[in-house]
């Protein structure tokens, strides 16, 4: 594929004490500029493929390469500036003793300039507006806000992707609004790659495209209007749909007639609606 | 029951000491834990008294809320002064308490080291409560860094430090939520025999360390992927810097020493 | 058995320089056998409000009612212990309190602690195990060797076997798949209405609240805003959106489909599964 920031090529991953394979022949290629969502259950392997992105783990079989650099460990370094993570617990991977010595944090491990590193620290909390916050410490933070430092200390490194690992599962709803509301503007405003990894199918309804995983393999693709046309076959796999879409299934259930699987609110009245009460 | 203790908290209010490098207050504080052990007699003692008296006023730190904070500690000191009182066998009796007498050398001895014991403790508290604790490290970091020539490792007990100092209120959060669960499904922290109390901190501490381990193991994975790899190369964000008025308060504590060396007996 | 709040305060770190208001003025009922939801945003009083149902805290002003016992104000309150038993709280991630070699003898915990003898609290873990749809075979492992939903269910499990009159929730579906969440809640569901037991669930899902509660208690910064059924409350939706809440998907589809009908339906209807056979019935009329 052309321009792939990301090509995974046929990757198979074990973990050294398990027999089973936790990734299996998975190939999978991101955009430039693509906001991608991988979704699955607990241990459908995605947690393995984002550890394996930030080179945490290594294949056992295949190819990784970020922004042009094949995954090994002489490259590891310069792959960990070009991808930044945000992880699932807000307060473990809050290093700093203030929001901005966290922010600076990595920084400080990249060895840049201390008077660069002010201007990057402000900038970055400018982005996710947390620039009220410099000094506050993190017990004083609530989850939404935590999670908004992690955004910026991401992006004071000027990565090429951004990588959410369940980023929002444990926050409240306000706090989930406002982390998404968070990378989509730093996204939109830095042409910035996103992959959300997530089982929110809330959340994985705003990327650009769709990657269910299963037992260690992609079990398919697409964009999330596609996806969730499945919604029989998500439940199965133990992912749940966005209300609109489960309303059209209970709906269809009733005997009602649907042009398809809805997506929004809004469209769903109005299919039920010119489909079944306009005469 | 953890909201009361104030010796490690830092109370963000804008004064001189606040101001002060932290390097400064770090030596300030280790010469004046020597200097205390000039006084031996009420006038030294009190020359002492009014110069801690003056420290804390330039702090802004309200004195009740250091005497709050003593209580804790209140009973080491009483013990300490009864200690001298009865044991020591100096001067004229004042009392005669069955087999103990009491000498007047006893309760001046007493009173003193009662006297040296609290200074020491409010000037301590001091530089906790006047400085962020991550200044406390770098402070530190920074008067320990020659070390880094005989090989210790500095910068890791550094870094190691400021994480402690970042966790512990995480970790007194969740020790609360742990005990409130526990307390909720009948178990009883406060009362009992010594031994069945040990026991009840059982259910509390394994799973704190069960978490602690799991968020040590979180913030490791954390710290490389945001290129964390040792001290080598790295920069820092936070500089200290050294102004006349840190100079200034380490001659006022020699002249100190000087005046107290004077007027000792 | 019943719960009454009055005009109860609360403050953490008083008389400190640290003090904080948590809240005030609050007073709500919780009745024998109902389940109520409360429901607010973070640090809205909620998780202040669980911890007085069974005397974590205690009131600073004010008085709550529990069962026969009376918790007022500046009083020193010896035996809470009965309390306790009867008012069985899951905290939020409850898997966090686990501490035994096997998950039989930390169901045990619970039930040991309130005078049970060894014989009747294994009976009781047994039963728990079964209630929570766990296999018996459970009961010999290691609760640090289950996954994160058995880990949870194991937690609940060592609630039940206290055998609470009433079952105090905080946010017990946090961090579930959607199937553990579903399963999760219909369990409780079923307690109220096969034992009778009175259920008072703390929850950011306004959906979980329509579905479940009898009636609703909503918590704004540390006092009590809107009291009332679920019909009631989230009829009006604007009223909630003023203090930063919204209503069920479920009442916002509704409302958007009256507009297309130019009516309302005959009642607000609380879950998906309800709204689906009132437009299907609406249709049927119609044609």
């Amino acid at each position: 594929m052309k321009d792939s920031i990301i090509s995974i090529d046929d990757v198979s991953f074990q973990y050294p004490d398990q027999t089973a394979f936790a990734l299996q022949h998975v190939s999978l290629h991101v955009q430039r500029g693509e906001w991608l969502a991988i979704v699955g259950h607990n241990g459908s392997g995605k947690s393995t493929l984002a550890k394996m992105l930030n080179g945490l783990h290594y294949p056992k079989e295949g190819t990784v390469t970020i922004s042009g650099l094949a995954l090994s460990e002489e490259n590891v370094w310069a792959i960990r500036e070009k991808l930044g993570m945000v992880f699932q617990n807000p307060d473990n991977q809050f290093v700093g003793t203030t929001v901005q010595d966290d922010v600076a944090f990595g920084l400080e491990n990249n060895g840049v300039e201390q008077k660069e590193m002010k201007e990057r620290v402000q900038e970055a909390l400018e982005k996710v507006g947390m620039t009220a916050f410099l000094n506050q410490e993190p017990h004083h933070l609530s989850g939404g806000q935590k999670q908004r430092v992690a955004i910026a200390s991401v992006i004071a490194l000027r990565p090429d992707i951004i990588l959410l690992d369940e980023a929002t599962s444990m926050l409240d709803p306000a706090g989930r609004d406002e982390v998404m509301n968070t990378i989509r503007s730093i996204k939109d405003e830095e042409g910035l790659t996103v992959i959300s990894i997530t089982h929110d199918l809330e959340e994985a309804a705003k990327a650009d495209r769709v990657v269910v995983l299963n037992q260690g393999s992609v079990y398919t693709e697409g964009s999330p209007q596609a996806i969730f046309q499945l919604d029989q076959e998500l439940l199965t796999l133990g992912l749940d749909v966005p209300f609109p879409v489960r309303m059209s299934q209970l709906l269809a259930d009733e005997g009602l007639i649907l042009s398809q699987r809805h997506f929004t609110e809004e469209e769903l009245v109005k299919d039920v609606w010119t489909l079944n009460f306009k005469k | 029951m953890m909201e009361k203790i104030i010796l490690g908290r830092y109370l963000p209010l804008n004064s001189v000491v606040h101001r002060m490098d932290p390097r400064a207050k770090l030596l300030f504080i280790f010469g004046f834990v020597f200097v205390v052990f000039l006084a031996n007699n009420v006038l030294t003692y009190a020359l002492l008294g009014v110069f801690t008296l003056f420290v804390i006023v330039l702090s802004n730190i309200k004195i009740q809320f250091l005497m709050t904070g003593l209580k804790p500690v209140i009973w080491l000191i009483l013990f300490t002064f009864l200690l001298h009182v009865f044991f020591t066998k100096e001067g004229e009796v004042l009392a005669q308490l069955g087999f103990l007498s009491i000498y007047k050398g006893g309760v001046i001895k007493g009173a003193f080291i009662s006297l040296r014991f609290l200074l020491l403790i409010f000037v301590t508290s001091l530089l906790t409560l006047t400085t962020p604790p991550i200044s406390v490290t770098d402070g530190i970091e920074s008067l320990f860094g020659p070390l880094k020539r005989v090989k210790v490792p500095v910068h890791e007990l550094a870094l190691m430090m400021s994480i402690s100092l970042r966790f512990i209120p995480t970790l007194l959060d969740e020790t609360d939520k742990i005990m409130k669960a526990q307390m909720a499904r009948g178990a009883d922290f406060t009362s009992g025999s010594l031994t069945s109390r040990i026991k009840a901190v059982i259910p509390l501490l394994i799973p704190l360390f069960v978490s602690a381990f799991k968020r040590a193991e979180e913030l490791a994975v954390a710290m490389e992927a945001r290129g964390y790899r040792g001290g080598e190369g790295r920069t820092k964000y936070r500089v200290l810097a050294w102004h006349g008025r840190d100079t200034a308060a380490l001659l006022v504590l020699v002249a100190l020493a000087a005046a107290l060396f004077g007027l000792r007996s | 058995m019943d719960i009454k709040f009055q005009e109860v305060e609360y403050r953490y770190a008083a008389g400190t320089p640290f003090e904080r208001l948590a809240i005030t003025d609050v007073t709500f009922h919780v009745p024998s056998g109902e389940y109520v939801a409360l429901i607010g945003h973070t640090g809205s009083g909620k998780s202040t409000v669980l911890q007085h149902l069974n005397v974590l805290l205690k009131p600073l002003q004010g008085e709550i009612e529990i069962g026969s016992r009376t918790i007022a104000a500046g009083r020193k309150e010896k035996n809470l212990k009965e309390i306790r038993r009867r008012v069985g709280i899951v905290f939020q991630f409850p898997e966090h309190q686990l501490f035994e070699e096997t998950v039989e003898k930390d169901i045990c915990f619970g039930p040991m602690n309130f005078g049970m003898s060894e014989e009747e609290a294994r009976q009781r873990a047994r039963e728990a195990v079964r209630l929570v749809g766990l296999p018996p075979s459970v009961l010999e492992r290691s609760p640090f060797d289950l996954s994160g939903g058995q880990m949870r269910r194991v937690a609940i499990a060592g609630v039940l076997a206290m055998k609470p009159d009433v079952l105090v929730l905080d946010e017990p579906t946090a961090g579930l798949d959607p199937r553990g969440r579903r399963e999760v809640m219909e369990l409780f569901a079923s307690l109220k209405k096969e034992n009778g037991l009175t259920c008072v669930l703390v929850t950011h899902s306004m959906e979980d609240a329509a579905r479940y509660a009898d009636r609703i208690v909503v918590m704004h910064k540390g006092r009590v805003a809107k009291r009332g059924t679920p019909r009631d409350l989230f009829h009006d939706r604007a009223s909630l959106t003023a203090l930063g809440l919204d209503v069920p998907e479920t009442v916002r589809m509704q409302r958007l489909f009256e507009e297309k009908l130019g009516q309302p339906l005959r009642q607000l209807c609380l879950t998906p599964e309800e709204l689906a056979q009132e437009i299907a019935r609406l249709q049927g009329e119609r044609s």
